[in-house]
Formats: C-alpha cells, structure tokens, sequence
C-alpha cells in the first residue's frame, strides 16, 4: 500500500516547496495524498442564483429578497405593501416558512401570486432560503406576467445573508423593539442589504430605545445603506418603501431597454428620447 | 444552522474531487467576517457524514482575520470588531481586503 509514499512536492502546487517545514509531514506517516482544490462552497449555489436571476431579467421582473429577524413584522409589512402596490405593479411572492402556511395565508387576495416554501425537509427544516429552492418556487409563478418578486425569506438574522438567491437587491426589516446593537451581532446581514425598513416606529414614545446610537451601529457596519422608516401599523414611510421599489423596477426597466450598442451608434441619443 | 447545508455542499464538493478515493483531511478557508461558526460546522459535519464515505474525514478550519484598506489614506488595518470605519483617519470609504474567503483549499485522500 501507500504508506511510505513519498510525499511528491511538485504535483501538489504552492505550500510544499523543497524548504517546506520539516514538521509538515503529514503525507509520510498516514499514506496520504493531498490535493489542493481551492473552490468555493457556495459555488452551486451562486450557479443557480444566476440562472434565477437570467429568468428575472428575461421575464423583466425586479427581485428584491426581503430578510429579517422572527417577528419584524415582514409579514404585515408586506400586506400593507400589497395594498399600496396593487395598481402600480404586478407582484409575486415567493414565502418562505419552515413549517406552516400562516405567512402566505395572511398575504393571499391581495392581487399577489404567491409560491410558498416550506422548508421543513430532512434535519427539521432549513433555516433560510437558498437558491434551489427558489428556483424550485419559480416554476409556480407566471413570471412573464409580472414585474416585482418579492422573496420573503425566513426570519432569521444569520443564515439568509450568506445564501443569494437571485436577487437584484436585498432589503431587510429590522423592527426597534429588537435593540439598537443589532447591526454589531449580525454585521454580515446588515452588510448585505441594499436597505434598511427601520419598522414599528410608532412604538418609538413608548420604548428606551436610542434610534441616534442604531444609526451610528448601522453606519459603522455598512456606511451607504439606505433607511426608510415604517409602522406597518399606522403607514408611516410605507409610500417612500413603495416609490423605492417602483423606482428599482424603472432603474432596471431603463438599463434593459437601452440597447448596449447604443451608446457606441449615437451618442447623442438620451435614453429618454 | 446553515452550516448543515453548507455542510451538504461541502461533502458534494470533496466527493466530486474525492473520486472514490478515501478521504482523511477536509481543509477548509473560513473568512472572521462569515457568519459560520467553526464549531457548529465540525458538528454538523459530523451529523451530515455520519454512515457514508466521509465518515472518517476530517475537517480542520483555518482562519482568516477581516483586514479593511482606508481609500482616503490607504491605512489597512486588521479588524478586531465589525466596524468598517478606518481607525488612522476616521474614513467610511474602505474596502475588505481579506475576510470573506469560504474555500475548500485542499484534500488528503488515503494512497490507493
């Protein structure tokens, strides 16, 4: 068998040169060859991602993963936003829920389509959405007749953020009853969105909460995110969270009507005239 | 617990490179600035493998400390809490130069 193989230095690229440390045997001892491979884990996944996003782009639609902690009140955050969007834009769902279909039940005849998610396979249920199963999802929505797909993840502040599933941007809820160090515990969530919905501020009277200190704990991990603030209860800046989702969807209606050899024909076509 | 599916990808990774050959050591390239803990994912590790071919392999983690470069006045410094803020000259205008790598960087497979 292999175990005095010599260990062969030059098939095992970089780390294992000829003045390699000479406590760095463990080829010798055990038989073993090693490899070197150098591949990304999340590879597979950012495949399928762009293959979600390619149907997105096809289809014109503008796909914002919507995350947050348990609790934030996504759900009636989206509700609210339904209500206010049905006559501007057609709006898919696509609700991710470890168990139940309560979410999806609270989001239905509010013109939306809705795709739901469980996630509860194998070891008790997956903890956040990743690309395949959105993927999976997409088959139910008639994409061609939509313009928005919102991707309402579990609620969970650690795990959606490292797992693309598409998306063009990611958003999050993050409601001030959940304490202004939120951004320091889980910087690579706050790190990863494109905005901040800044919800239940009409508890804001009643809480000891430092909106100034969340503000600086926000800037500190990601300084050019955006804010709007929200109350899914009483409406506050849920027109300002819509007009930014209609204007996503004009910036990306813009950028595929313009044909990319325009620029180089005539460039003194504006692309509104 | 994402480190579970990660874990899953992981061992179709080192299985695809494995090419049925034995595997003992499973080295893997952890960024600080990765919401992944090492020891959950050694324990998942352990559940995902448990009864297949991997069930002898090991994972061993290395590492990577959050490093930020200052644009404003080129500072890198490494990072000892999330704050990506230049600590020379107060900038916001920084860029993670190391931090966020999640590899597989090599395996040891048992000599046929």
């Amino acid at each position: 068998m292999g175990r005095f193989h010599r260990h062969d230095e030059s098939e095992h690229g970089h780390g294992h040169g000829p003045d390699a440390p000479v406590g760095d045997h463990s080829g010798y001892a055990t038989g073993t060859d090693r490899i070197e491979i150098l591949e990304r884990i999340f590879d597979e996944n950012d495949h399928t991602a762009d293959a979600n996003r390619r149907d997105f782009d096809q289809a014109d639609v503008l796909a914002v993963n919507l995350m947050s902690s348990p609790g934030a009140g996504k759900t009636a955050l989206l509700r609210e936003t339904l209500l206010r969007l049905r006559d501007r834009l057609r709006v898919g769902i696509i609700e991710g829920d470890i168990e139940t279909s309560i979410d999806a039940d609270r989001l239905t005849g509010l013109g939306a389509e809705i795709a739901l998610l469980n996630t509860a396979n194998g070891f008790g249920g997956e903890c956040h959405l990743d690309a395949p199963m959105v993927r999976s999802a997409l088959s139910r929505l008639p994409l061609s007749n939509l313009d928005l797909v919102i991707v309402e993840n579990v609620g969970n502040l650690v795990c959606p953020a490292e797992f693309h599933v598409g998306e063009h941007n990611r958003a999050m809820v993050y409601a001030i009853t959940e304490g202004e160090e939120k951004p320091l515990k889980y910087p690579v969530m706050f790190r990863s969105v494109d905005l901040v919905l800044v919800n239940k501020v009409d508890l804001l009277p009643h809480l000891e909460f430092s909106i100034e200190d969340f503000y600086r704990n926000l800037r500190n991990v990601n300084p050019r995110v955006e804010v709007i603030e929200t109350s899914a209860r009483n409406g506050a800046g849920l027109d300002l969270w819509c007009s930014w989702l209609t204007a996503r969807h004009a910036e990306l209606a813009a950028a595929r009507a313009r044909p990319a050899s325009a620029a180089r024909i005539s460039p003194s076509v504006s692309p509104h005239g | 617990m994402h480190e579970l599916s990660i874990c899953r990808a992981i061992t179709k990774l080192v299985e695809c490179h494995a090419d049925g050959s034995t595997v003992r050591i499973v080295r893997l390239r952890v960024g600080e600035l990765r919401q992944i803990v090492p020891d959950t994912l050694a324990y998942c590790w352990g559940l995902v493998t448990e009864g297949s071919d991997l069930e002898s392999a090991a994972l061993e983690i290395e590492r990577v400390p959050a490093a930020i470069r200052c644009a404003g006045c080129r500072h890198v410094h490494t990072l000892t809490e999330p704050i990506l803020v230049c600590p020379e000259c107060q900038g916001r205008d920084v860029e993670i130069v190391s931090g966020e790598e999640f590899l597989i960087t090599s395996l040891d497979l048992m000599e046929v």
